[in-house]
């Protein structure tokens, strides 16, 4: 897990997993360009319930390695499927909180559709193929929430 | 002569590993690797139909063959986002 290291790529810095708060703003600045005409970030945040039961905290955890690389190939897939500029994808690991971020996504591009679509693919393409796992925690106990298969 | 054997969430729970070596010599294909754990851990055995592989850090199938060297993983469906 890394994060804010100037040792790493361009690259590999639009595609990290962190233990800390997600600095989106810090994201955007980094990927926008003149050329932009739009920019479309989803933010994925902790919700308090789930199924009914009354959420207190999450816990992700991740095959990190693989987590990263398969990031990576989202951003390469959607910036050859959409007619974006810039993509760049940071999810959290570890302890969240009610309402703090665990997956931001940025995507820039000349026209707003693409920017939309491209957003979408990639949250959609992390919930299905990429080695992360949420722990939910309630009050009475807690349970590896798992997708499907 | 080793392969390194991962679980993750759920998985490494039921084995109580996240992290183990297998003889290379002893197993040809991850199914192999799969029934060597599955059998001392019966809760495992009945996630089968819903597990998900990795050689090496990408998607693989129980038939893959694996050899001296290689990561091996096992996680269930994933849930990030």
């Amino acid at each position: 897990m890394r994060s804010r290291s100037s040792l790493l790529s361009a690259e590999a810095r639009m595609f990290l997993l962190v233990s800390e708060p997600i600095e989106i703003t810090t994201l955007r600045n980094s990927l926008v360009h003149p050329e932009d005409g739009a920019i479309a970030i989803f933010e994925g945040i902790v919700r308090n319930q789930s199924h009914g039961k009354r959420v207190r905290y999450l816990e992700y955890s991740a095959y990190e390695l693989m987590a990263q690389r398969k990031l990576e190939e989202i951003g390469k897939q959607a910036r050859e499927r959409f007619a974006i500029r810039q993509i760049g994808i940071i999810h959290r690991l570890g302890h969240l909180q009610i309402g703090e971020c665990s997956v931001a996504i940025v995507v820039t591009s000349a026209h707003r559709a693409a920017a939309f679509e491209a957003c979408q693919f990639a949250i959609d393409a992390i919930k299905q193929a990429v080695p992360i796992w949420k722990k939910e925690v309630y009050e009475d106990g807690e349970i590896w929430v798992e997708g499907e298969r | 002569m080793s392969i390194r054997v991962l679980f993750f969430a759920s998985l490494a729970d039921i084995t109580g590993i996240r992290e183990t070596t297998v003889d290379a010599a002893m197993f040809s294909d991850i199914r192999s690797i799969f029934s060597k754990f599955a059998a001392e851990h019966p809760d495992l055995e009945a996630r089968r139909p819903t597990i998900m592989v990795a050689l090496n850090s990408e998607f693989a199938r129980l038939e893959s063959k694996v050899q001296d060297g290689d990561e091996v993983a096992f996680f269930p469906p994933v849930s990030g986002g």
